[in-house]
């Protein structure tokens, strides 16, 4: 067995996992009186697939918005690639390389399904202003590079048949494979996926995780997903932190996760007496 | 040609033109509103804020002169030197963006995520507390605007066409250089706005705050970037009427004409404002012609916002505005 939280690992389908990426250190967070997460630390390492389940109001979503700078921790730190990262704003961790997709789908409604994931290349985008404005040489050359890009991240997710359709017209499965599209684009290297099935059926749900694994596969990224469903979770994920009321209860693969006693009583409930 | 019709001819034309000018503060308001989801009522502010200031640059007026004069009794007014147009212009634009960045700052920065009628009221404040530091700062005589551009009966047109038809045309070269100058903002906003990073970093911001931010963008770069374009618009909106009819408080009042130009022309779209502006233009110069004698004249006062009644009946989005998509 290897020491999981130290070093590199491999996983039970053979799979080469690298070595820290993201470490949240004792986080803390409050809004007002009420504490949404209390103390917790766990990392994630280069190349997994990690999850964060718990129940309702477990405050996963809040960590998911601290990784990605939304909310900021009243305590604790956030290590990223090595290094403590500063206060941030939530544009400013996207260019650090962490995209992310949110529970109740945020897109850019009026934009086409092209537009929508062009929009996740922006951090990638050199040109200044005024070329940009001017139309001129190098701007068009990237505007056409990116473009190439987008498409292959269309043709990987299959959805080049709504390539130019308004995202709002789109049904829901759809969005969400657009949503995650957009992210895919800025070419992370932390994914982060805020219940990425939740109110989908079954069918729309496997093709989600066929396109999880695909992107943790093909293009190694380190992927971080919140979700609800167990069994999605336990079939996807290399490692999970479970939460409940805002504190960590457990830590582990998908087993030792599953026969942890805390985990089971906080999802199956337990008389307290 | 009859002389009804060439007349019908000369009123269209002169209508077109008086469209363009309408269409330059619509499309100010389409640019703050495509990028923000706010209705900046104080755009015909910032017209009148912008040409104030270009006078006053221009002609060296110490800014506050009075109320420098009236806290330590010196009498101060002028600097004493008077820039070329161009100078005073590109002095203007700094200006604007300054004011720009002031009102991401103080404004805009605190309200990031709120209703869109709380912005909009902030805009409404915003126009006030500008028309008030106009006043303060440069005074509030009416001022002759003149940075050079041609003004005055075009004599080539009216030769051409007193050539032509046996009847000159009356068009003003202030009308033409308008239009001009119109075209080409629209041109380049249009390219901007749909094939450039920024431009699609606008409409994005437009779209979902959230959802920019997540990929990166800085909601209060963009939003500097287009109150600072909204501020260019109005600087050239306000060098034209200024030119035409003098810098004076009422400037901001033509505010209140765009309103029915972006009802036709939807409120987000920037080709929409033009067409809309024309159609107004046009529809009113010809509707007073036509129809006017019968009841009594005036009619110009109040058919742009008929037309804009019927087109919010049936066809609320305009005529280029975004379909409203609503999923259920």
């Amino acid at each position: 067995m290897n020491d999981m939280s130290q070093g590199n690992y491999t996983t039970a389908d053979g799979r080469k996992i690298g070595s820290v990426l993201m470490e949240m250190k004792n986080i803390t967070l409050r809004f007002g009186g009420v504490v949404a997460i209390k103390d917790i630390s766990f990392d994630i390492h280069e190349g997994e697939i990690r999850a964060i389940i718990g129940p309702n109001g477990a405050g996963k979503s809040s960590m998911l918005n601290v990784i990605s700078g939304f909310y900021v921790p009243s305590e604790g730190e956030v290590w990223f690639r090595g290094a403590k990262r500063p206060q941030m704003r939530p544009y400013q961790v996207a260019q650090q390389g962490i995209a992310r997709t949110f529970q109740n789908i945020a897109l850019f409604k009026g934009m086409s399904t092209l537009d929508n994931i062009m929009t996740g290349r922006m951090t990638m985008m050199k040109s200044g202003m005024a070329a940009q404005a001017m139309w001129w040489g190098k701007a068009e050359r990237e505007e056409s590079e990116h473009r190439e890009a987008v498409e292959k991240i269309i043709d990987f997710l299959e959805i080049q048949a709504i390539r130019k359709t308004p995202v709002g017209r789109l049904p829901y499965g759809l969005q969400k494979r657009v949503e995650l599209g957009r992210a895919l684009a800025a070419e992370p290297k932390l994914l982060l996926l805020d219940e990425p099935m939740a109110g989908m059926n079954v069918e729309e749900k496997e093709d989600m995780s066929r396109f999880i694994l695909d992107v943790n596969d093909e293009f190694g990224t380190t992927i971080a997903l919140i979700e609800h469903d167990m069994g999605v979770v336990m079939d996807l994920s290399d490692r999970v932190v479970v939460m409940d009321y805002g504190k960590k209860i457990g830590d582990g693969t998908p087993d030792e996760v599953r026969n942890n006693q805390e985990v089971i009583d906080a999802y199956l409930g337990v008389s307290h007496d | 040609m009859p002389d009804q019709l060439l007349f019908a001819m000369e009123v269209t034309l002169n209508g077109l033109m008086a469209g363009v000018l309408y269409a330059l503060v619509a499309l100010g308001f389409v640019l703050i509103f495509k990028a923000s989801g706010i209705f900046n009522y104080a755009q015909g502010v910032l017209a009148l804020f912008a040409a104030l200031t270009l006078v006053g640059l221009q002609e060296g007026q110490i800014p506050f002169a009075h109320l420098i004069n009236a806290i330590f009794g010196t009498e101060v007014h002028h600097f004493g030197w008077h820039l070329p147009g161009i100078v005073a212009i590109a002095l203007t634009v700094g200006v604007m963006v300054l004011l720009a960045i002031a009102i991401e700052r103080f404004i805009l920065k605190h309200l990031v995520n709120q209703e869109p009628i709380i912005l909009f009221m902030a805009t409404i404040g915003l126009a006030y507390f500008l028309e008030g530091l106009g006043d303060i700062m440069w005074g509030s005589d009416i001022k002759k605007l003149d940075v050079g551009l041609p003004q005055g009966i075009s004599d080539t047109i009216d030769a051409t066409t007193a050539n032509w038809f046996g009847y000159g045309f009356f068009i003003d070269r202030l009308d033409i250089v308008a239009t001009v100058i119109a075209a080409l903002l629209v041109i380049s906003l249009t390219l901007f706005s749909q094939y450039s990073k920024q431009g699609r970093a606008l409409r994005a911001v437009a779209d979902d705050h959230q959802a920019a931010l997540s990929v990166g963008i800085s909601l209060r770069f963009i939003w500097v970037l287009v109150w600072s374009i909204a501020g260019f618009v109005a600087l050239v909106a306000g060098i034209m009427w200024g030119t035409k009819s003098g810098v004076q408080f009422s400037l901001s009042l033509i505010a209140l004409k765009a309103l029915p130009v972006l009802m036709l022309g939807g409120f987000t779209s920037i080709p929409g404002a033009i067409v809309g502006g024309l159609i107004i233009g046009v529809g009113e110069k010809l509707f007073e012609f036509a129809i006017g004698p019968m009841v009594g004249g005036a009619t110009e006062n109040w058919f742009a916002y008929v037309l804009a009644l019927l087109f919010l009946v049936f066809r609320p989005q305009g005529l280029f505005g975004e379909k409203i998509i609503e999923r259920v």
